[in-house]
Formats: C-alpha cells, structure tokens, sequence
C-alpha cells in the first residue's frame, strides 16, 4: 500500500478511482503522563509521552484508513491530508483522510 | 505570603531551566539541519524537472513542546498591554524546526532524497486555563521521493 500526499506516483498511472477513505483515532492521556507533564510545565521543553501519544495515533488512524482502502480494493492512497481537532478537555482526534486509487 | 514566594520560586525555575533548555535546543537544530542540508525539502509539489524513481511514501514528524513557567508568566503580562508575544514565537520556531528535522530523519532513513509537498500542523494540546498543560504540537509531513538530481 502506497501512501502519499501528492497526486500522482513518478512513472505510474491510476487505472481506477475508489474515492475517499479514511482513518480516525480519539486517544486521551492518562494521568502519569499529565503529571510529568505539570512538571514539564515549569521547565519547559519537549513532553516526550505527548509526542510518542500523537505519533502512535496518528499511526494508528493511517492504518485504518489503509485497512479501509485494501477492503475496497485499493492499492494506493493518493493526497492524503492529516487534521487534529481537541474533542473534549484531555481527548484530540487525530483524523487521516484521503483518495483511495488502483495503481497498474 | 507563601503563595507570592512559590510562584517566584516557580518563575526563576522556569527563567533558568528553560533558557537553558531553549539554548540547548537550538544549537542542536542548527547542528541537525546542517546535517540534512542535503535533503531537498519543498513545499511545491513536483518542483524539480527531474526523474524521480517509483518510489513514494509518506513522511512525517511532530513534536509536542511545553512552554515554561516564566514564559507563560510573560505572555500573561503581555496580554494586558498588547503585541508581540516574543516568549511564545520562540517556542513555536522550535517546534516547528524540529518537526522538519524528524521529517527529514524519517525521509533519510526509508532512502529518500526528496520531500515534497511538505505541510505543516499546528495544534495546541490544552488551551491554557490555569493549572493546565500549555503546549503546542507541530505535526510535519510530505512525500518522500527519490530524484536523479546530483547534489
């Protein structure tokens, strides 16, 4: 499964168009991670346990958009475009969203 | 009384700490971004006339950084008069430098010498009531592709 945000893969054509696909995963901290990151808030500098979080979900909603994608037959995700929205106090969705297309 | 000496106990932490931090942080930036010079980064979408290989992926880096007490303190102060809020400018360069960075990294490690289309994400993880966690993530992808171009 070929994933990437341009249009178009150098040398391939799109045999066929399946539309949008797409992934979404609403992940909340836990509280360890909120304290050491109270503690962070003094100091400043990078939350670690956050970056690892969002990289994990981000991960995770890519994964099933290409679940999604290989269900109806995909073998490629074209143009493909990432969008983190906070649900509620302590949640975000991290959302993956994209066009799903059959590469020759 | 003590609430007034914690809270300037709190602001000189947090003026040393994340000075330092912040030097320390930038001084690996510069260091890591000379290291990927070589990596061409666009945001346009096929800006090279050149032949890329059939390769393609997805590359992407993010970060979430935290700002310090004393900032906030600043930013705070500076919400009442008004203007630059110079203390949280730094902070988001950072963040954003070193997204590019973990991008790149990725990009390098899957062989790729070439990222295009490169968009960046920015997001803050609580907006700051008190007591609560004021950070910002910067989320950082593109395609990686691999052109014949010779550096």
């Amino acid at each position: 499964m070929i994933v990437t945000n341009i249009e178009i893969i150098p040398g391939r054509k799109i045999v066929k168009h399946l539309g949008m696909v797409q992934g979404n995963t609403v992940r909340s901290k836990h509280a360890g991670r909120d304290i050491m990151a109270g503690f962070k808030n003094i100091f400043g500098g990078e939350l670690k346990g956050y970056t690892e979080l969002l990289t994990e979900s981000r991960e995770e909603a890519v994964d099933r958009m290409k679940q999604q994608a290989q269900a109806i037959g995909a073998n490629a995700i074209l143009n493909v475009r990432f969008s983190t929205s906070s649900v509620a106090a302590g949640a975000a969705e991290l959302f993956a969203y994209g066009t799903a297309v059959v590469l020759e | 009384m003590y609430d007034l000496i914690i809270i300037f106990i709190l602001l000189v932490l947090g003026y040393v700490f994340g000075q330092a931090a912040e030097k320390r942080h930038f001084r690996s930036i510069i260091k890591r971004e000379e290291q990927y010079r070589d990596l061409l980064t666009f945001s346009k979408r096929f800006p090279l006339d050149a032949d890329y290989d059939q390769k393609a992926s997805l590359v992407g880096g993010s970060v979430v950084i935290s700002v310090d007490y004393f900032k906030r303190f600043a930013a705070g102060l500076r919400n009442l008069i008004g203007g630059r809020v110079t203390t949280y400018e730094s902070l988001l360069e950072r963040a954003r430098r070193e997204a590019l960075l973990r991008m790149k990294e990725e990009a390098r490690q899957q062989g790729m010498n070439t990222i295009v289309n490169v968009k960046l994400e920015t997001s803050s993880i609580t907006k700051g009531r008190r007591n609560q966690v004021g950070a910002v993530e910067v989320y950082a992808y593109g395609t990686g592709l691999v052109s014949n171009i010779d550096q």
